[in-house]
């Protein structure tokens, strides 16, 4: 094995990685876009996402993860998420006597729901990813004492 | 038929999970009655459930191998087995004999379609425009619900980020 000490697990996991990876994010991109039409929806389709990202970081190390998606900047998105969800359901008070959650303008296909969807999508993904971050790196602490 | 036959896998595998005695072959026993319950939801006819248990069921699966990779904890097996076997039969008589006597009275599954979810029914396709009508339903006719079930994830994963961060705010001189 020529690159020994790099991290990560061996040269024919990273080669089948390089090759599913992708795949893997835009399969999860797909459920998470035609949770109104097949089944699916944000929750799977964010949990896919957050799994390709996984195992990306399980392949290469968590370094060549960190460099995209840190701890920091996947809260920031886990929270412009759930941020997100909320507008839009105020965007139903918009129109006087209107109710929570009302969809305000017609859309189409069915309404509202692909853009919730996306929404969940978003805040589940990156939620996820960075939960599992802070387990590893938790463990990876305990494990140098 | 199919439905028992997965429902007595899944005890098995269950069962194994419990009591076997290191951890990862405890691990791959619950995942394998996580498949188990896949698959029944499968055949129940309800793939949205059976697509977010399979997906999820991996990312524990990965967590928890992650965390407990070298952690193989001995389990306690002190000398109470006599006791610890009367009252797990004890138990399991008195929740079988009342699942049996409440199981006869309900009725059949979905079949006395009740006023608002034979509304959700017949008309979602018109009233929302999805024809996923599980997702009409818990993103449109009940999207408080779904607000509420983002709130406690993202509160969720504050929390666990808050308890295992590593550094705290205030750097240390």
């Amino acid at each position: 094995m020529k690159n020994k000490e790099a991290p990560g697990m061996s040269l024919i996991v990273k080669s089948v990685t390089r090759l599913t990876a992708g795949l893997i994010l835009i399969y999860g991109i797909y459920i998470v876009f035609r949770g109104h039409i097949g089944p699916g929806g944000g929750f799977a389709g964010g949990v896919i996402i957050a799994l390709s990202l996984v195992h990306l970081m399980l392949a290469f190390g968590k370094d060549v993860v960190l460099k995209r998606l840190d701890e920091a900047r996947g809260i920031i998105i886990s929270s412009l998420g759930a941020l997100a969800f909320l507008i839009l359901g105020i965007v139903g008070f918009l129109g006087f006597k209107a109710p929570f959650l009302k969809e305000r303008f017609e859309h189409f296909s069915a309404g509202l729901i692909p853009i919730y969807d996306v929404v969940i999508g978003v805040l589940v993904s990156s939620g996820l990813f960075i939960t599992f971050l802070a387990l590893v790196l938790l463990t990876g602490k305990r494990e140098k004492k | 038929m199919e439905i028992h036959l997965i429902l007595i896998f899944m005890i098995c595998a269950a069962l194994f999970a419990a009591e076997t005695k290191d951890l990862i072959s405890s691990l791959i026993a619950l995942s394998v009655a996580g498949l188990g319950l896949c698959l029944a939801f499968l055949i129940l006819k309800a793939p949205n459930l059976a697509i977010t248990q399979l997906v999820v069921e991996i990312i524990y699966v990965i967590i928890l191998i992650r965390a407990t990779i070298d952690k193989d904890l001995p389990l306690v097996r002190d000398g109470r087995w006599l006791f610890n076997t009367v009252s797990a039969m004890l138990f399991a008589i008195v929740f079988l004999s009342f699942a049996y006597f409440a199981l006869k009275e309900i009725p059949v599954f979905g079949q006395p379609l009740m006023r608002v979810s034979n509304e959700y029914v017949t008309s979602g396709l018109e009233k929302t425009g999805s024809a996923n009508i599980v997702s009409a339903i818990t993103l449109n006719f009940r999207s408080f619900d779904a607000l509420a079930e983002a709130a406690v994830l993202f509160t969720a994963i504050i929390g666990v980020l808050a308890i295992t961060r590593k550094t705290g705010k205030i750097d240390e001189k």
